[in-house]
């Protein structure tokens, strides 16, 4: 008897918690008019929250910047923070929940996994979502292996996707260095290696940009000279690495000792590459990067993120490119404000869409944003260099 | 670059990674040849060796010859451990149990290292620098002192197995373990021994390894260690002048492999090898045949 009171004691109060829900829900719809609701879906705690935390707060930080300068059109941004444990149900349930307060945009998520799941659901309901940091091609595509595939037109990102390096050491190749000749040095078995070097040869082609050898070496290699003496050889003027550090400072060193003088380029895995090879080997090696700490543009971002979250240090390229994002998102939304539109309505979400996908060259902290017609950014990489040992920021291109 | 100069520097390629590879096989082959164990950790040793030499030199800036003779001696001292601890209690055991148990010691030195030292690749500057000129080619002078060192270190065991009486005991014992026992050899003396002479070895391995790439990480034993083991086979397993040849013959295929431009597939003709050989003639190209009852 005890048992039944309890158990409809408990209908009651759950009946009373989803009334209390639907309400709040409603009230905030209500009060649409002086504010604008977006959704921030980052995994903040279980396995991969070093990567979630950093863009859940720089995306604040950002917000709360636009809110104390007076918000968009007068009105404030209210963020509605979910935490998807970098899982795609996880992602998808709070999309859900979040679509209930008439949201007029999403950021997130932080991994590719729950990214995907989550894009599935926003490109089907219509609202605009940026994603800092998800660099699949699934993410805005929807079939990546058919060329002909249909786009996520509602998703963009603020990160390049791998391939992007690619082409663009082969554009800095030939009409930075005056490249003629190269030679591709990867990794096989590695998606990221394999997918760089697979846009670069095609940009190499489109330029005009001869690949005179392409050797490559197994995970778990480290006798690079036989590949770097043939490389040697054909006496390219650049050498294409897209490695990563550790081997690419084997590499480096083998191929000096093998005689070959060619400029190395490489990707984003070469950072930290000056700990792994002499300084006098590695002397005007270049490779891009998402993001150059300490340069002009991000260094008043470096000093707030620091001061807000009392760190020594931004944790990882994720907070600047969070960053970003929420300007990419807030860029949307001026937009839309400006053409008169009701925030959370059918329209505006398509306005905010269409004003992301028109961006043109855009600045934010991390390079300069436009789209391409995969929703990838086309932006400026931070290009280092190899001087004297350190690792210099020589220009953005 | 002509080809003939080409060819050449790619010969240097290969006998420079080959010698380290026969270096490695011969420990592999030694102690195969005295208990019939594939010393699966033996790759492993290697990795501790070049830990060893890479803290000398960069956290206690030790003399090189220093630190490459710690590293010899803690390389020694560590194969002779393992054997104590791991595979003398195992003697009796089925040699199943006994490989098991090197696979284990493997796992458990490359674990070990990476709670030690951390995942990280360490990196140190090159010990030899610069190369000889010789017309169009440089050889390096790295490449020089791994062959020759490697040449001495297999001189001087053949030496020692031919010519003393602790190599006596050990051709004894690996042809007949009861007979030679019975002769009043002592088996765990003479085990102990080809132990530490095969981990000897790995250390000087350990040491050329860091000459020709100066990085040590936890796992740079397991792809060497499997690439030797292929070198010791091919040459025929227990069989010490066996193991010298597998392991330049390895080192040359992988330089030959890499100039014709198939660099790709350089892992994959290594063990491509290894099942041929396992195929067409499994006792290697040196290896004794022997009739064995299951």
């Amino acid at each position: 008897m005890k048992k039944r009171v309890f158990a409809m004691v408990l209908a009651a109060a759950m009946v009373m918690a989803m009334l209390a829900s639907c309400g709040s829900g409603s009230t905030s719809a209500k009060s649409g008019s002086n504010e604008i609701v977006i959704a921030l879906i980052t995994n903040t705690t279980g396995d991969y929250a070093q990567y979630g935390i950093p863009v859940h707060n720089a995306a604040m930080m950002y917000f709360d910047k636009v809110n104390a300068e007076g918000g968009i059109n007068g009105k404030k941004i209210t963020v509605l923070e979910y935490d998807d444990k970098a899982d795609g149900v996880e992602s998808v349930n709070a999309f859900n929940l979040a679509m209930e307060k008439n949201i007029s945009a999403v950021l997130g998520s932080v991994l590719t996994g729950a990214t995907i799941a989550l894009s599935d659901a926003t490109f089907e309901a219509g609202v605009p979502q940026v994603t800092a940091s998800a660099t699949a091609e699934g993410v805005t595509v929807i079939d990546p292996d058919d060329a002909n595939s249909a786009i996520r037109t509602n998703v963009f990102r603020s990160c390049f996707i791998d391939p992007f390096q690619g082409e663009k050491m082969a554009d800095y190749a030939v009409n930075k260095l005056g490249a003629k000749t190269a030679a591709i040095f990867y990794e096989t078995g590695s998606d990221y290696s394999e997918g760089v070097k697979a846009a670069f040869e095609q940009k190499a082609a489109q330029l005009g940009l001869q690949i005179v050898a392409t050797e490559a070496f197994a995970a778990g290699d480290v006798d690079f000279k036989p590949a770097m003496t043939n490389i040697a050889s054909k006496n390219p003027d650049v050498v294409f690495a897209p490695i990563y550090y550790g081997e690419a400072g084997l590499a480096v060193t083998a191929a000096r000792a093998a005689g070959c003088t060619a400029t190395f380029l490489g990707a984003d895995g070469f950072g930290s590459v000056k700990d792994y090879a002499s300084a006098e080997d590695l002397e005007g090696t270049v490779y891009c990067s998402g993001y150059a700490p300490g340069t002009d543009s991000v260094k008043q971002f470096e000093e707030d993120y620091c001061k807000t979250f009392s760190v020594d240090a931004v944790p990882n390229m994720f907070a600047p490119l969070a960053y970003d994002a929420a300007m990419i998102l807030c860029y949307g939304l001026e937009k839309a404000e400006a053409a008169g539109l009701t925030a959370g309505t059918d329209a505006y979400r398509k306005a905010v869409i269409e004003a992301i996908s028109g961006m043109n060259n855009v600045e934010g902290i991390t390079g300069s944003y436009s789209f391409d017609a995969k929703n990838n950014p086309i932006k400026t990489a931070a290009i280092i260099e190899l001087t004297g040992g350190d690792e210099v920021f020589k220009e953005m291109y | 670059m002509d080809w003939l100069s080409l060819a050449f520097s790619q010969i240097v390629n290969g006998l420079q990674a080959g010698s380290v590879y026969a270096l490695v096989a011969l420990g592999y082959s030694m102690v195969y040849g005295i208990i019939l164990l594939l010393n699966f950790a033996h790759g492993d040793i290697i990795m501790v060796g070049a830990y060893t030499a890479f803290y000398a030199m960069t956290a206690f800036h030790l003399h090189p010859v220093v630190s490459v003779v710690l590293a010899v001696l803690v390389s020694t001292a560590l194969g002779v451990f393992v054997e104590k601890v791991a595979y003398t209690p195992l003697r009796s055991a089925p040699r199943l149990s006994l490989l098991i148990t090197a696979i284990g010691i493997s796992f458990l030195l490359e674990n070990g290292a990476q709670l030690l030292f951390g995942a990280d690749t360490k990196s140190m500057d090159p010990m030899v620098r610069g190369g000889i000129r010789l017309g169009t080619t440089t050889v390096s002078f790295a490449a020089i002192i791994t062959i020759i060192v490697s040449v001495i270190a297999m001189a001087a065991l053949s030496l020692l197995v031919r010519r003393t009486k602790l190599g006596k005991a050990m051709r004894a014992v690996s042809e007949d373990m009861g007979a030679a026992q019975l002769m009043g050899i002592s088996l765990n003396k003479t085990i102990s021994f080809t132990f530490a002479v095969g981990s000897a070895l790995a250390g000087i391995g350990s040491v050329l390894y860091l000459c020709a790439y100066p990085q040590a990480s936890p796992t740079m034993g397991s792809m060497l260690g499997l690439k030797a083991f292929v070198a010791a086979v091919l040459g025929g397993i227990g069989s010490i002048p066996g193991a010298m040849l597998g392991g330049f013959a390895i080192g040359l295929l992988e330089a030959i492999v890499s100039a014709v431009g198939l660099s790709e597939w350089k892992d994959g003709v290594v063990f491509a090898v290894l099942i041929v050989v396992l195929l067409v003639k499994p006792t290697g190209i040196l290896g004794k045949k022997i009739t064995e009852k299951v």
